[in-house]
């Protein structure tokens, strides 16, 4: 992945002006997301987009900064979680004294001192092997919930209560919006500790280790320092997160540890997309999104996300967010060259395509159900017992594949012309 | 004695089950770098396979499409996914092949539903084979045991006796060469993964009924498949059988044992009450750290010898 360089020459092209802006536009909209949407159910789906942010930036000091594939990221989430619910219970109890809104500082030193105990010997070697391990350290992490039920509380896990000692001008942090700020406040802080990390000469360097390992040396830096400083710096924002979890459920499960909580911010992370610093973060929000509205909709749900994350992997591996910019670039040039009849036809294609996959899958799923009733989608009423449903669904699905790459092209090149005719007029 | 053979026996049995998948991954990722994530789930549907065509057609005529099926399945994966990730590199490859297990994960669950289905074990298989003094040994165990060995040495075989192997031997090491002789470097990577994809096949074919057949089987042997990989030496086909069979020993008499270090301390005089610091660590016994006990390996494997049992580089 050779994209990667766009990181630093875009984050090295902001001047301070715009940058205290940027931080001035996104605290306000950590302040005023929870009055937009003001039910209860998407105040608790803002606080999870918050810890899943976290998790997300962490995620991807490993992935995207320094190249480095773990399928173990739940073990410092996870650990983190379990500590802080522990350190909440003890100072419910009143061994020691710690505030509700310090609890994410356990998390953190919990992550950080696990990633320092493993780290160094898992990061002597990099790459798929690296993956490997990863997957080793977090199944081995997760084996070991059931092993030390005292600490791990077996399968019911072990709950806490977020309210306790004397309330903190006034908040008692029991309401779902108090939990939101906490949150919130929690992330703006790692959004910027992570975000200034990226332009240190320590993250730069991680850039190097990522894209040629073989010259760090030869400037004066260990590689496998670098990692394991890498793999530190992710596990403390990981603690983070976990800790956020945990305050937000009052619960942590062996679940927080298992291979599903690691896949899980790998696939997000992803399709939000490595190459940028937003990226991650647009993939916490498409997760929660995807993972707690979708499944109100559909039963295929994970088929959706299985078939979103090929899709990122094989066509934009840069992720949704490195679309961004050539989608609105190209819907700029086709109003200005007006091509509308062009894009409609790559419109038509791609429509064609999400409508027939889904009308599969529902189908396929309600099939599945062995329901004898027909599938209600959009209004419709279909059979998934007569034939015409499948065969509309799947002869839509190859006119799409048959023609969106001609239809793709088509407008592309068009535009192209158009651009270089523009550009011979004005000389 | 009695105890110790007949685990020795199991153990041989689950490790050359392992192998028959390792093998296969090993293969693949030698061949083309790409670790192929999805390869326990290339098991799963050879199981699944092998469930419904021994329903409709016999439990042998199940044993010989069933792979063949996952074999042309890994071809068509290899053919029209994986080479065209591949100019991203192996992160994305092996990226492709998590989302596929995914993909795969829901497809049986969409088809066979979400719970075990009841794939059984032959008639003919049934039943036990010899009694070692007064456990029964099941005929079915050792029928597993035999097509391992068999497949195993064909792949030997074919690997070092035959035309296709000298060239699929000849393309791990030195692939623009074997290309530059004209000889289709890409066709023959396609066929060694959808060959390593008939093997998994097969392994779920005689596994799936021996074990369970559910959707959870990917996911039980596919993080302990990669430990075998990893800890066997990565690309090493004979570290592979030696860490599939060290693994199958130790998961088998881990499991068997339930001592705890406590126990052991307490028949040398050494008493330790329970509220001393670390008696719950201590108060584990080994059959419930057996879960752990692979990964425990590898992490010690990588501490001593960073390159695996058998492997030759680093990385």
């Amino acid at each position: 992945m050779t994209t990667h360089s766009l990181i630093a020459s875009r984050a090295g092209g902001l001047t301070n002006s715009r940058l205290t802006l940027m931080w001035l536009g996104f605290a306000a909209v950590l302040l005023f997301a929870p009055h937009v949407f003001t039910s209860s159910l998407a105040h608790s789906h803002l606080t999870q987009m918050g810890t899943g942010i976290v998790l997300a930036l962490s995620y991807n000091i490993l992935l995207g900064q320094s190249g480095m594939l773990s399928f173990g990221h739940a073990a410092f989430s996870g650990l983190g979680a379990f500590m802080s619910v522990h350190a909440m219970n003890l100072a419910g109890g009143g061994t020691f004294w710690l505030p509700l809104p310090l609890i994410p500082v356990v998390g953190a030193l919990t992550g950080l001192a696990f990633a320092a105990l493993i780290g160094y010997v898992i990061t002597r070697i990099s790459g798929v092997a690296f993956a490997m391990i990863t997957l080793g350290i977090g199944q081995m992490t997760y084996a070991s919930a059931l092993m030390f039920p005292g600490f791990f509380g077996g399968e019911g896990g072990v709950s806490t209560n977020r309210v306790y000692g004397e309330p903190i001008l006034g908040w008692t942090f029991g309401p779902q919006i108090q939990v939101y700020y906490l949150v919130a406040f929690w992330l703006f802080i790692c959004v910027m500790a992570t975000f200034y990390l990226t332009r240190t000469p320590f993250g730069r360097l991680l850039n190097g280790v990522r894209d040629n390992e073989e010259r760090i040396p030869f400037i004066g830096f260990n590689p496998h320092k670098l990692r394991y400083m890498a793999i530190m710096t992710s596990g403390l924002f990981a603690g983070i997160g976990g800790s956020l979890m945990a305050i937000n459920f009052e619960i942590a499960t062996d679940e927080v540890l298992s291979l599903h909580e690691s896949g899980a911010v790998l696939l997000f992370t992803f399709i939000g997309g490595t190459t940028s610093f937003f990226g991650p973060m647009l993939g916490a929000v498409i997760g929660v999104l995807l993972t707690k509205l979708l499944p109100d909709y559909t039963a295929g749900w994970q088929m959706y996300l299985g078939i979103v994350f090929i899709l990122v992997v094989v066509y934009a591996p840069g992720g949704i967010s490195s679309l961004l910019k050539p989608g609105m670039d190209m819907v700029r040039r086709t109003i200005l060259h007006k091509r509308y009849a062009l894009f409609f036809r790559l419109l038509l294609s791609v429509t064609a395509l999400v409508v027939s996959a889904i009308l599969l899958i529902e189908l396929l799923y309600h099939r599945a159900t062995g329901a004898s009733d027909p599938l209600s989608l959009w209004g419709f009423s279909l059979d998934h017992q007569g034939f015409i449903a499948w065969v509309i669904a799947i002869a839509l699905l190859l006119a799409g594949l048959l023609t969106i790459k001609a239809s793709g092209r088509a407008l592309v090149r068009q535009l192209a012309e158009d651009t270089a005719q523009l550009e011979g007029e004005a000389q | 004695m009695e105890f110790f053979l007949i685990s020795l026996l199991n153990s041989l049995s689950y490790g050359l089950l392992l192998f028959m998948l390792s093998s296969g991954l090993t293969l693949i990722f030698s061949m083309m770098g790409v670790l192929n994530f999805a390869h326990a789930s290339f098991y799963m549907m050879g199981a699944y396979f092998a469930y419904t065509i021994s329903g409709m057609a016999g439990y042998w005529a199940a044993f010989i499409l069933a792979p063949l099926l996952v074999g042309i399945a890994g071809i068509v994966v290899e053919r029209y996914g994986l080479r065209a990730v591949h100019k991203y590199g192996h992160v994305a490859e092996l990226l492709y092949t998590f989302g596929l297990s995914y993909l795969i994960l829901e497809g049986v669950q969409l088809i066979w539903g979400r719970s075990a289905v009841p794939y059984g074990i032959p008639e003919i298989l049934q039943g036990p084979l010899f009694t070692l003094y007064t456990t029964t040994f099941p005929k079915y165990q050792a029928f597993m045991m035999l097509i391992a060995v068999l497949t195993l040495l064909a792949l030997y075989l074919v690997l070092t006796r035959t035309r296709i192997g000298l060239i699929i031997q000849a393309s791990l090491t030195h692939p623009e060469m074997v290309e530059s002789l004209g000889h289709n470097v890409p066709r023959v990577f396609m066929l060694v993964f959808g060959g390593g994809c008939a093997l998994a096949g097969l392994a779920g074919v005689i596994g799936g009924n021996s074990l369970v057949t559910e959707p959870g089987m990917a996911e039980t042997l596919g993080t302990i498949i990669f430990v075998v990989v990893v800890a066997g030496g990565m690309g090493s086909l004979m570290g592979a059988l030696l860490a599939s069979l060290l693994i199958g020993i130790i998961q088998t008499f881990s499991i068997a044992i339930d001592v705890s270090a406590l126990d052991l301390l307490s028949a040398a005089g050494v008493s330790i009450s329970p509220h001393a610091f670390g008696h719950s660590v201590l108060a584990v016994s080994l059959s419930d750290v057996a879960p752990m006990l692979p990964y425990a390996l590898l992490v010690l494997i990588l501490i001593f010898r960073p390159r695996g049992l058998l492997g030759k580089r680093e990385n």
